[in-house]
């Protein structure tokens, strides 16, 4: 995926098991991020649901999210990808 | 006695009560959400009824599509297993205006132990003991030093709105009660909104040590001895057995009095369950009614030879107690491990999948509770809870060694679970000898947080 002759660095975050995928913390909130969106190393991007246990993740790197590939509230398999980021 | 009944539930629960209604030679219906046609409750039942889309809200705790599907099927009762829909008395009430028998208590006795503190004074009116506390919320450090020195040191400041044992303070003597006051109430608002906070009395030592009650429609009312439940991690049990290490005959005896004495005192009716606290000089004190089948009721069951699920459904059909379970005999002891996928290497991450290679033991003194089967996919969307392994012998020492034996055949790949967590805990020496506290798995978790940030 990653474009050839750019100097940024394409981050994939990817789900570290089956879950279910939420990208809001609550039905009647905002999610967590979009797409454009500026992320710290660490921040929240969406939350994974696996026999009724809640999972954060968080974003590995700091950057830019230019791809959400995971759709809010639709279950995921082990290692399907959820986000790409762009480092500076 | 009813001739068709609705399990609405599923898992190993929904299979255990399928078994008794079969043998009470009671036709059954199960209900299933997209995700579980393969669940092995499904396949036990006569007819099977699919209720909805997988996420549980719209399938297992959809009341309107499960009430259609037991007057579709014919079924005349309902039996609601444990979680999900067991403690609604909305649920309750719903199938009573439908005509419907919900196996369980009546949806006043619901509602009464939702709300635990009045629970809490209804049991205490009748003279059970509960954990002394302020009446209500406190606002002054003048007053929580009064209301401190009349229930005596040490104390906790709780946060009225907190629970999961979060917002909670530990205060030794007056001087910092007075310290850690203005705080835990700053704390409180800051966390969940609402600045009321109260004081309890800490128990220290403490065993989470619970009672079985049977009652009829008649107000005949039994307790079938206890269960030990204070092997627990984050408010979860993980082992339970019965008779309790702790109890002595006449510990037994009173607390037992105590159960059927809060029992009558909130008109209770069919299976339940008080849950005490026992503090390390053998004081107990009330803590809730659990209205619903409880996950460990097999251990009981082993002690006792009764049938608690049958014996819910016969009470349910408005029979009488049985008069000889008045005269009943604990049996040995009985133990049980709750085998949940999940990875205890890993923070107890869940750990669904496929199960490839499915080995149960069995054996002398086993019974296993489980819907696994070889080749049964773990849906991502229920509870981790795959099987309730049972040993019994005439001594715990005896259970304990089948326990062991018993796990060490288990295979269940690929999946992870807490069965080498399970063999850990019963090579402990504290364990063996009975001596523990509910704290007990930080000594193999001792890096733990109770919350995740």
């Amino acid at each position: 995926m990653s474009s050839p002759g750019s100097s940024d660095k394409r981050v994939e975050v990817r789900a570290p098991m089956s879950g279910v995928f939420y990208r809001r913390p609550a039905p009647d909130q905002p999610p967590y991020v979009e797409v454009g969106d500026f992320v710290k190393k660490r921040q929240v991007l969406a939350l994974l649901e696996t026999m009724k246990v809640f999972q954060k993740i968080r974003a590995p790197v700091e950057g830019t999210v230019v791809e959400i590939a995971a759709e809010n509230e639709v279950p995921l398999k082990d290692n399907d990808l959820m986000f790409v980021i762009e480092t500076p | 006695m009813f001739s068709k009944i609705l399990v609405a539930n599923r898992g190993e629960i929904a299979v255990r009560v399928l078994r008794a209604c079969r043998e009470l030679g009671i036709r059954t219906v199960a209900i299933y959400s997209e995700a579980d046609e393969h669940c092995l409750h499904v396949r036990l039942a006569d007819e099977a009824v699919c209720v909805g889309p997988a996420v549980s809200t719209k399938s297992y705790l959809n009341i309107d599509s499960i009430l259609d599907a037991a007057k579709r099927t014919g079924a005349q009762a309902i039996h609601p297993g444990y979680g999900y829909l067991a403690e609604r008395g909305d649920f309750a009430k719903a199938c009573e205006a439908d005509g419907l028998v919900f196996i369980g208590p009546t949806p006043e006795n619901l509602e009464l132990a939702g709300d635990k503190l009045v629970a809490k004074k209804t049991v205490h009116a009748a003279g059970v003991p509960v954990i002394p506390s302020s009446p209500t919320g406190i606002d002054t450090p003048q007053e929580a030093e009064r209301i401190a020195q009349q229930i005596g040191y040490p104390v906790i400041i709780k946060a009225s709105a907190g629970g999961g044992g979060r917002g909670i303070r530990i205060c030794r003597d007056s001087q910092s009660l007075l310290e850690e006051f203005p705080v835990a109430k700053m704390e409180a608002k800051a966390a969940f909104g609402n600045d009321e906070v109260y004081i309890e009395k800490l128990i220290q030592e403490p065993r989470h040590i619970e009672f079985q009650i049977l009652v009829d429609r008649f107000g005949n009312a039994v307790h079938l001895g206890e269960r030990e439940c204070t092997i627990q991690r984050r408010y979860q049990k993980l082992i339970e057995e019965s008779p309790s290490p702790r109890l002595t005959p006449k510990m037994r005896r009173s607390m037992g009095e105590a159960a059927i004495s809060a029992a009558r005192a909130a008109r209770y009716f069919n299976a339940g369950t008080v849950e005490f606290l026992v503090d390390g000089e053998g004081r107990f004190y009330f803590l809730e009614i659990n209205a619903r089948i409880q996950v460990e009721h097999p251990v009981t069951e082993l002690v006792t030879g009764v049938d608690l699920v049958k014996e819910q459904i016969r009470l349910a059909c408005g029979y009488p107690l049985d008069p000889a379970l008045e005269e009943l005999q604990l049996r040995g002891w009985a133990i049980e491990c709750r085998i949940n996928a999940e990875d205890p290497d890993r923070n107890f991450l869940p750990s669904p999948g496929t199960v490839e290679q499915y080995r149960p033991p069995g054996g002398f003194g086993i019974r296993l509770d489980t819907h696994l089967y070889q080749g049964y996919e773990l849906p991502i969307y229920y509870d981790s809870l795959v099987a309730k392994l049972l040993a019994h012998d005439r001594t715990r020492e005896g259970a304990i060694r089948i326990m062991r034996r018993a796990l060490e055949e288990f295979t269940i790949s690929p999946l992870k679970t807490t069965i080498p967590l399970h063999l850990r805990i019963l090579q402990d020496p504290d364990f063996l000898q009975g001596r523990f506290t509910t704290d007990f798995i930080k000594k193999f978790y001792p890096d733990e947080e109770e919350e995740e940030d």
